[in-house]
């Protein structure tokens, strides 16, 4: 039998690269982002990532204490994204190129 | 009686996040938990909270189902070479009416395979979901009806 | 043996949390629209986060932790619909584009007709 603090251990590197991964690409996507909602969604999911690799580090080096940063960051998290939510209906969508003409599109305040 | 459930519930939720089961925790937990209950004493009351705590558990259940096959659900799409999306908004007639009821129900949409809400009309008669796959408005709309919309009603009716 | 299979579990839990966080992320950069991507974002990165999560808390064998793990994992399932609701609300008021490929958008319907009854609704 194997032992099981290896296995874990082995597990908590292939997860940290994994993470590692999956930020830089979410990253690609809020620099290229066309939209203000865009970067919003995809700084949403770089927030949950770090929420992730909080719990992983809790996990790897037995400090779990960090849980309660990943509670606290999950909550900052949720206040900055519903803050960012309103700044993009008030600054709207601008968006290089052809732009759809519609009802959507009109000034809304929330 | 459902205030003393929902008295104990905090209780807990404060041992819980304090991060200490001891006797003195939990106790001090029910007293805060009942000054905060007290400060909100309109909001809550009625009874027979018990009797549908079974039907709560059932809807969680199925709740926690919905969320993996979801979360499966994207990640095959995500993963599939040609990305075969049919994306679009449409209109999910309520019965249920109760502010509380449409947010529970909304949120549950959200955490289901392929729909996502994104607004309430605002009579509130209407709940506006993107589907991932919106070629059949009729059977998307029949699954929310039979699935989440009838649980909730079931739990809390 | 029972601490043999909660390590497994949640070494287990760890990995497969790991590549829910890695599909979503790549369902970001591959789906074609706003809304779309936001699919991605709240259910697989919700339940990538959440199972990374609870393999702390089952690593730690301690039931104080464990209900702290708990507690967490149920918090960030309740805040990340909402604040992907509201995200896709206000991308939708400010006029975010959809997809070529979208079928259908009651919701913009809806709302010329809520407009010629009401021009000056504010809401």
């Amino acid at each position: 039998m194997i032992d099981a603090l290896v296995i874990v251990d082995y597990a908590t590197n292939f997860a940290l690269v994994t993470l590692t991964l999956a930020f830089l690409i979410s990253v690609i996507r809020v620099i290229l982002g066309p939209t203000l909602a865009d970067r919003v969604v995809a700084l949403d999911m770089l927030v949950a990532i770090a929420i992730g690799f909080i719990a992983v580090m809790a996990t790897k080096t037995g400090y779990h204490l960090y849980i309660d940063i990943a509670i606290a960051l999950s909550l900052v998290g949720f206040l900055a994204t519903v803050a960012l939510a309103r700044f993009v209906v008030t600054r709207g969508a601008r968006v290089k190129g052809p732009v759809k003409k519609g009802p959507s599109r009109r000034k809304a305040q929330l | 009686m459902m205030i003393f459930v929902i008295n104990v519930i905090f209780a807990l939720l404060w041992a819980a996040v304090s991060g200490s089961f001891t006797l003195l925790n939990l106790a001090f937990g029910f007293v805060l938990s009942a000054i905060a209950l007290y400060l909100l004493r309109e909001q809550t009351g009625g009874t027979g909270y018990l009797f549908r705590a079974r039907r709560i558990l059932s809807l969680f259940l199925l709740f926690m189902k919905e969320l993996a096959l979801s979360a499966w659900k994207v990640a095959t799409l995500v993963l599939s070479p040609t990305m075969n999306l049919k994306p679009g908004i449409f209109a999910f007639p309520l019965t249920v009416d109760r502010d509380f009821e449409i947010t529970l129900l909304a949120n549950m949409i959200t955490l289901t395979p392929g729909t996502f809400s994104v607004d309430v009309s605002d009579d509130g008669r209407f709940l506006y979901v993107h589907a991932i796959d919106c070629s059949d408005k009729e059977a998307a709309i029949r699954d929310i009806q039979n699935g989440f919309e009838r649980k909730i009603l079931e739990a809390f009716r | 043996m029972i601490e043999f299979l909660l390590e497994i579990a949640a070494a287990v839990l760890l990995v497969v949390g790991a590549l829910f966080a890695l599909v979503a992320a790549f369902g970001i950069i591959r789906l074609p629209d706003v809304y779309t991507r936001m699919h991605a974002a709240a259910k697989a990165g919700t339940v990538g986060s959440g199972l990374l999560l609870l393999a702390t808390g089952l690593e730690s064998q301690d039931p104080a932790i464990f209900a702290r793990a708990i507690a967490a994992f149920v918090f960030f399932i309740l805040t990340a619909p909402v604040s992907s609701h509201l995200l896709a609300r206000a991308a939708h008021r400010a006029g975010c584009e959809m997809a070529a490929v979208t079928v259908r958008d009651d919701l913009a319907e809806d709302d010329l007709a809520h407009t010629k009854k009401k021009p000056n609704q504010t809401n």
